[in-house]
């Protein structure tokens, strides 16, 4: 195939994908956005596929017969509320796809012997695809471990912990320019060297992502994503693509500005996020506050539910591990018919990413009108009967207001505690993934519904039934 | 060619940047996961690494990473675009549909 129609299929390819993010950012347009964008992609890998002698078909149909159906079960069978650790590591699939292209690449050097002819900037860049790929790899790994429980969810600091990441950055800029410009005087085989980068990036992305708390997690997902991006887009200059580079670079700078957005939404600076140690700087928690907490039975939690004329349900992380939403959405069903009326208030950062909540209540089928954003519920706050926290936790935290020791302090809330009276329903007094004490739990006017919410739900679900 | 590709770069950085703007909350998680398919487009380097302008011999080591490199990329392609596409889903439903209770 010619040249030129390959080009014209790779930019047509690229206009979809340019179309299909536009689109993606739109409520209405979103799910046609993304199949837009899926077509985008079929175009590149078909033009991909005929537009040179496939020499190896054979190894090329194994990888993407395996893929597909390792992507497609995976995609099908997660459940709703794993989807963040989901997103996080196919995103360190594609980071791992990059490191082996560019990894590829050197080694087609070393079968030809054109290493030491290779032009310098060439070989920067294979070093450069190496590192991004493996770090945004191990990094999403950590990512990945951390929301889904495996790793522990807390900020892991050490002493030395900055010293420790300029060290890894200054070794692999060394062994850059070893392999690059000063590889004349490399006295080691230059294969020993590259394994070493590729080790010293897949280390660079452990330390970077462990010290940063389990709340941060989606702001590192959204980051390493945009990694993931500048990964394919280096990639694309190893091997002179223009798809690559097109679609590299405009997840890359998308990225970054959803990462902006995301960190405005938790009124926190990048930087802070990245290298403060969220949730750790708390080191005596539970000494700030001793109150009592006033536990409520499932039976008292009825009848002042059964009396309140409105009722606002504030969904967390919580709702998601007891797999509560459906039984959220029947409870709302049975206030309804008691003639209450119910709204869902979504704090933008609940649950593990932005939009979690939203996902989940959609699944559970409630209905788009009743949702409503801290924005909106927050002025009128005060006249809610009742608020129903439900596995919420940092985002109800009234401390972010008061408190100016508070490490969210600042991050706006939604403000429950004004509300005439909230229901925690919660299991254990234990604070939340950020690892901050809520005075919430201390109020006056807050009642504790301690246990697993979902039988909490389909308890008080029975009590309106009965 | 180098020039031309850099100039490429810059313009669809800045497209990048200008495309995401003042997206609602509840569409950050799909657009994180769509345009996390997206990059699974190093699939497309990885094919490129098994095919004629680039094998040299069939050389073992040559397979293994782009074989590896297509099974890594076309996990993320595909497990990208169908979790992103599931998560939509569920959004259209709840608002389409009339709640029936």
């Amino acid at each position: 195939m010619s040249e030129a129609i390959i080009n014209g299929l790779y930019i047509i390819s690229a206009i979809f994908f340019v179309f299909g993010l536009k689109m993606l950012g739109k409520a209405d347009q979103a799910r046609k956005g993304n199949l837009v964008s899926a077509v985008g992609m079929l175009i590149a890998i078909v033009t991909a596929l005929v537009s040179q002698s496939v020499l190896e078909w054979q190894w090329i149909a194994i990888g993407m017969i395996a893929g597909s159906i390792v992507g497609a079960m995976a995609a099908r069978l997660v459940a709703m509320t794993a989807m963040p650790e989901m997103v996080a590591i196919f995103n360190g699939f594609g980071g791992a796809a990059s490191l082996l292209v560019g990894w590829s690449e050197y080694h087609r050097y070393t079968v030809t012997n054109t290493y030491m002819d290779a032009d310098v900037l060439s070989l920067l860049i294979i070093i450069l695809t190496i590192v991004i790929g493996g770090a945004t790899f191990t990094g999403s790994l950590v990512a990945w471990g951390k929301l889904s429980g495996k790793l522990p969810s807390k900020a892991i600091q050490y002493p030395g912990q900055q010293f420790v990441n300029v060290l890894l950055v200054a070794l692999i800029i060394g062994s850059a320019a070893l392999f690059g410009p000063l590889r004349e005087s490399l006295s080691i085989d230059s294969y020993l060297l590259v394994i070493a980068t590729i080790l010293v990036a897949c280390i660079l992305g452990i330390t970077f992502v462990i010290p940063i708390g389990g709340g941060d997690m989606p702001v590192v997902i959204s980051l390493l994503n945009s990694f993931s991006g500048m990964a394919a887009c280096a990639a694309g200059f190893v091997i002179s693509n223009n798809v690559l580079i097109v679609a590299g670079a405009l997840v890359g700078s998308s990225g970054i500005i959803l990462t902006n957005i995301m960190c405005k939404s938790m009124n926190r600076k990048l930087t802070n996020v990245l290298f403060s140690g969220f949730g750790a700087s708390k080191s005596s928690a539970g000494g700030g506050f001793q109150g009592e907490a006033n536990p409520v039975s499932v039976e008292d939690a009825y009848l002042m539910l059964e009396a309140a004329s409105n009722v606002l349900v504030v969904p967390g992380y919580g709702m998601a591990v007891a797999q509560a939403q459906h039984a959220i959405q029947e409870l709302a069903d049975q206030l309804e018919a008691n003639g209450t009326e119910v709204n869902f208030a979504v704090h933008p950062v609940a649950g593990r990413m932005p939009g979690h909540m939203n996902v989940l209540l959609a699944e559970a089928n409630v209905p788009y009108e009743q949702l409503k954003e801290m924005d909106d519920v927050n002025p009128n706050i005060e006249n809610v009967d009742i608020a129903i926290v439900i596995g919420a936790n940092d985002v109800v935290n009234p401390a972010a207001r008061t408190d100016e020791t508070s490490p969210i302090y600042g991050m706006p809330v939604i403000d429950v505690d004004k509300a005439r009276t909230v229901i925690v329903m919660k299991r254990s007094m234990k604070p939340g993934f950020a690892g901050i004490d809520n005075p919430l739990f201390f109020n006056d006017n807050t009642r504790m519904l301690f246990g697993d919410a979902k039988k909490s739900t389909q308890g008080l679900v029975a009590e309106f039934k009965g | 060619m180098g020039m031309m590709l850099v100039f490429v770069l810059i313009l669809a950085s800045f497209l990048g940047f200008e495309l995401i703007s003042k997206v609602p909350a509840q569409l950050h998680t799909p657009l994180m996961s769509g345009s996390n398919a997206i990059s699974g487009i190093t699939v497309v380097g990885a094919i490129l690494s098994l095919s004629g302008a680039f094998v040299v011999s069939s050389d073992t080591m040559t397979i293994i990473l782009g074989t590896l490199s297509v099974f890594f990329a076309t996990i993320n392609v595909v497990g990208g675009y169908m979790v992103t596409d599931r998560m939509l889903s569920m959004f259209n439903t709840g608002k389409k549909e009339d709640h029936v209770s």
